[in-house]
C-alpha cells in the first residue's frame, strides 16, 4: 500500500511529464480534429472561427487536386514497403541469423543508413539521381542532352525512386527486428525440424515463422506508421510537388503556404490520423494486452 | 548452425558472397557522396563525374563549413539535442518508475496515453501546435520573443514532449525484466520514492537509458518537421531543418552539396559508430521482449 506521501511524490513524477505531453502532444492531435470542421485561417483570433461541417473534408474529396494523388501515394509507399521491404528485410535476417563470421560488418551496412536524417537521405539519393551528375544516369549513360532521364523531376518515375531511398532506410529496421526476433527461436526446435526431414525453407516457414507473429505485428505496425510519416525525403527533394504529393505534406503546405489554411489542413491532418489510429491500436494492444509472450 | 558435410561449404561461400555484394550495394549510396565530396569542381566538370579522379580536395568541405557558417547551425543543433535528450531521459525515468508502482489498471491507461502518443505521425499535430506556440509565453533568458514560437528553447520542448512516449514505454518495458526485490526493498526500507528512484532505479535501467540516449541524440538531431515549422528565422534553425534553406543559397554544385550533406551526417555517422550496441538495444527494446 502507498503511503500519502508516496501518492503525493508518484503524482508529482507522473503528473509533470503527462501534463507536457497532453498539453504537446494530445491536445493538438485533438485539436486538429476540431479545427478541421471549421474555416480558420488563424486570422482574428478564436473568436474569427466558423463552423462549416464537412465543406473542408468535401472540398479535400472534389477539388484539391493534391489530395488524391497524395492518398495513392501514401498508399504506394505502404504496398511497396510492405510487399518488397518488408520480406526483403525478413529475408536478409534469416540470412544473418547464420552466425557467419564477420556477419556484423554485413549488418553494420544495412543499419549505417538508420542513424542518418530523411533530409541528408534525400540529399544523398539527389547525388545518385542527379541528371547530368549523378551516379545511375552516369553508369546507365543517360546523362547526356536527349538521353536524360529525369528520375526526380520526372513525375513518372518520381514517386519509385523515392520509395527506393526510403526503403534502402527501412530495410535495415526490418532487419535489425528480425534479427532480435529470431534470436529468441529454441535452436532446438530448428534442429528438431531438421531431423524429422524438413529442408531449411520447410523449417523456417512451419516451425520459425509462427514464433515470430510477435515480430511480424511489430515490423507490421512500424513500417505502416513510417509510410503514413514519410514526409521530409520529399519535402527536401522537391516540397512534396509534382508526383510527390503524400497526405503529411498537403498538412504543412496548407500551414506554411500564403495563405494559412488552418482549418482545411486540419482536415487532412485528421484523416492521417484516422489512418493511424489503426495500427496503433494494433501496437497498443500486442504490447500492453495481457496475453502478449 | 548444424553442418552437414559435403553441401554447407559451398552454401557458406555463396552466402558471403551474396551478403557481401549487399552489403557493397547498401554502401553505395554514402561511398558515391564521399568520392563525390573529395573531387574539385573543375575535375568533375572536365572527366564527368562517373570517372577515375585527377585530383581529390578538401576544399568542398572547407568551403561548406564557412561559406554556409555550418558551425552556427551546429551550435544550434547542440543547443537542442543535449537539453532534449537530458530532459526526456530524466522525465521518462521518473514517469516509468512513477507507474510501475501505480496498480494495474491506472498502470495500463497511462501507459496507453504516453505509448499511443509517441506513435502519432508529428504532422497529425503540427498545425494547432504551430498556433499553440505563437500563443504560450516563454519568459526572456529562453526566448528573445516572449514567445515558444521561433526559439530554441520551444524545439527542445516539442522534442521532450514528442519522444517522452517512446522513452517511457521502452524504460517501463525494461523494468517489468529487472527483478522488484531492489526496489522494494529500497521502497519498503522508508527510502523516499525519490530517492528510490535516484539510488537504485536508475542505475539498474542504466543499459536502456544508455540505449535511449545514443537513439534519441539521433532522432533529435534528424528532427527537421519541427524546426521547420516551429521555427521562422533561418538562421536559428538546427542544421537539418536548415539544410532546405542552406542548399539553395550555398550548396551550388554537387560536388559541395555532397560535402555538406557528408558533414550533415558526420555527427550521427559517430554515433552510429561508437554506440552502434545501443543503438540496436535502443531499436529493439520497445518492440522485442527478452
Amino acid at each position: 500500500m502507498l503511503t500519502r506521501g508516496q501518492r503525493r511524490t508518484i503524482a508529482l513524477i507522473v503528473g509533470l511529464p503527462l501534463l507536457l505531453q497532453v498539453l504537446f502532444v494530445w491536445l493538438p492531435a485533438i485539436a486538429s480534429i476540431g479545427l478541421s470542421f471549421t474555416d480558420w485561417n488563424g486570422v482574428g483570433g478564436l473568436g474569427a472561427i466558423h463552423v462549416v461541417g464537412l465543406e473542408n473534408y468535401a472540398n479535400l474529396a472534389t477539388v484539391d487536386p493534391a489530395f488524391w494523388p497524395a492518398v495513392f501515394h501514401n498508399l504506394v509507399w505502404l504496398f511497396v514497403f510492405l510487399v518488397v521491404v518488408m520480406p526483403l528485410g525478413m529475408f536478409l535476417a534469416v540470412l544473418l541469423d547464420r552466425q557467419l563470421r564477420g556477419g556484423w560488418l554485413y549488418e553494420s551496412a544495412l543499419y549505417l543508413p538508420l542513424v542518418l536524417s530523411f533530409a541528408v537521405i534525400g540529399l544523398i539519393w539527389e547525388l545518385q539521381y542527379s541528371p547530368s551528375d549523378g551516379l545511375i544516369n552516369g553508369v546507365l549513360g543517360t546523362n547526356h542532352q536527349g538521353a536524360i532521364i529525369d528520375w526526380l523531376g520526372d513525375r513518372r518515375l518520381n514517386l519509385g525512386a523515392v520509395i527506393v531511398a526510403a526503403g534502402w532506410r527501412h530495410v535495415g529496421y526490418v532487419t535489425l527486428l528480425y534479427l532480435a526476433g529470431l534470436k529468441t527461436v529454441d535452436p532446438t526446435l530448428r534442429e528438431q525440424a531438421a531431423i524429422d526431414g524438413a529442408t531449411e525453407a520447410q523449417a523456417f516457414w512451419r516451425v520459425v515463422f509462427p514464433i515470430l507473429r510477435p515480430i511480424n505485428v511489430v515490423v507490421v505496425v512500424i513500417t505502416t506508421i513510417e509510410a503514413l510519416r514519410a514526409f521530409d525525403v520529399v519535402y527536401v527533394i522537391n516540397r512534396g510537388l509534382n508526383g510527390l504529393e503524400l497526405m503529411s505534406v498537403l498538412v504543412v503546405n496548407n500551414l506554411l503556404g500564403e495563405a494559412s489554411r488552418i482549418g482545411y489542413g486540419s482536415a487532412a491532418a485528421t484523416l492521417l490520423l484516422v489512418a493511424s489510429i489503426v495500427p496503433i491500436a494494433i501496437f497498443v494492444r500486442w504490447a500492453l494486452g495481457r496475453e502478449a509472450p | 548452425m548444424t553442418s552437414r558435410p559435403g553441401r554447407p561449404r559451398r552454401g557458406r561461400v555463396a552466402l558471403h558472397l551474396f551478403l557481401a555484394v549487399v552489403a557493397l550495394l547498401w554502401l553505395l549510396p554514402v561511398a558515391w557522396a564521399v568520392y563525390t565530396s573529395f573531387r574539385p569542381y573543375a575535375d568533375t566538370a572536365a572527366r564527368g563525374y562517373v570517372s577515375a579522379p585527377g585530383a581529390l580536395t578538401l576544399a568542398n568541405y572547407a568551403n561548406a563549413w564557412t561559406d554556409a557558417e555550418l558551425p552556427r547551425f551546429f551550435l544550434n543543433t547542440a543547443l537542442v539535442v543535449i537539453p532534449a535528450v537530458v530532459l526526456v531521459l530524466v522525465l521518462a525515468s521518473m514517469v516509468a518508475f512513477g507507474i510501475s508502482r501505480l496498480s494495474g489498471r491506472l498502470n495500463l491507461a497511462l501507459l496507453i496515453v504516453f505509448a499511443a502518443g509517441s506513435l502519432l505521425p508529428p504532422q497529425v499535430l503540427v498545425i494547432p501546435l504551430f498556433r499553440l506556440f505563437l500563443a504560450l509565453p516563454l519568459p526572456a533568458p529562453l526566448s528573445d520573443n516572449g514567445l515558444l514560437y521561433d526559439q530554441l528553447a520551444g524545439l527542445v520542448v516539442i522534442n521532450v514532449a514528442f519522444q517522452l512516449g517512446f522513452c517511457t514505454f521502452v524504460l517501463s518495458n525494461y523494468l517489468r525484466t529487472v527483478p522488484g526485490e531492489l526496489v522494494e526493498a529500497a521502497v519498503i526500507d522508508g527510502a523516499s520514492l525519490l530517492r528510490a528512484l535516484w539510488a537504485v532505479v536508475v542505475p539498474i535501467s542504466r543499459p536502456a537509458i544508455a540505449a535511449l540516449a545514443a537513439l534519441q541524440t539521433t532522432w533529435i538531431y534528424n528532427d527537421y518537421l519541427w524546426g521547420l515549422v516551429l521555427m521562422r528565422t533561418g538562421d536559428k534553425r538546427p542544421i537539418t531543418s536548415a539544410l532546405n534553406g542552406l542548399r539553395g543559397e550555398y550548396f551550388t554544385d554537387t560536388n559541395l552539396l555532397a560535402a555538406a550533406s557528408i558533414l550533415v551526417a558526420l555527427p550521427t555517422l559517430v554515433v552510429f559508430l561508437v554506440a552502434r550496441r545501443q543503438l540496436r538495444r535502443g531499436l529493439t527494446l520497445g518492440a522485442v521482449r527478452g
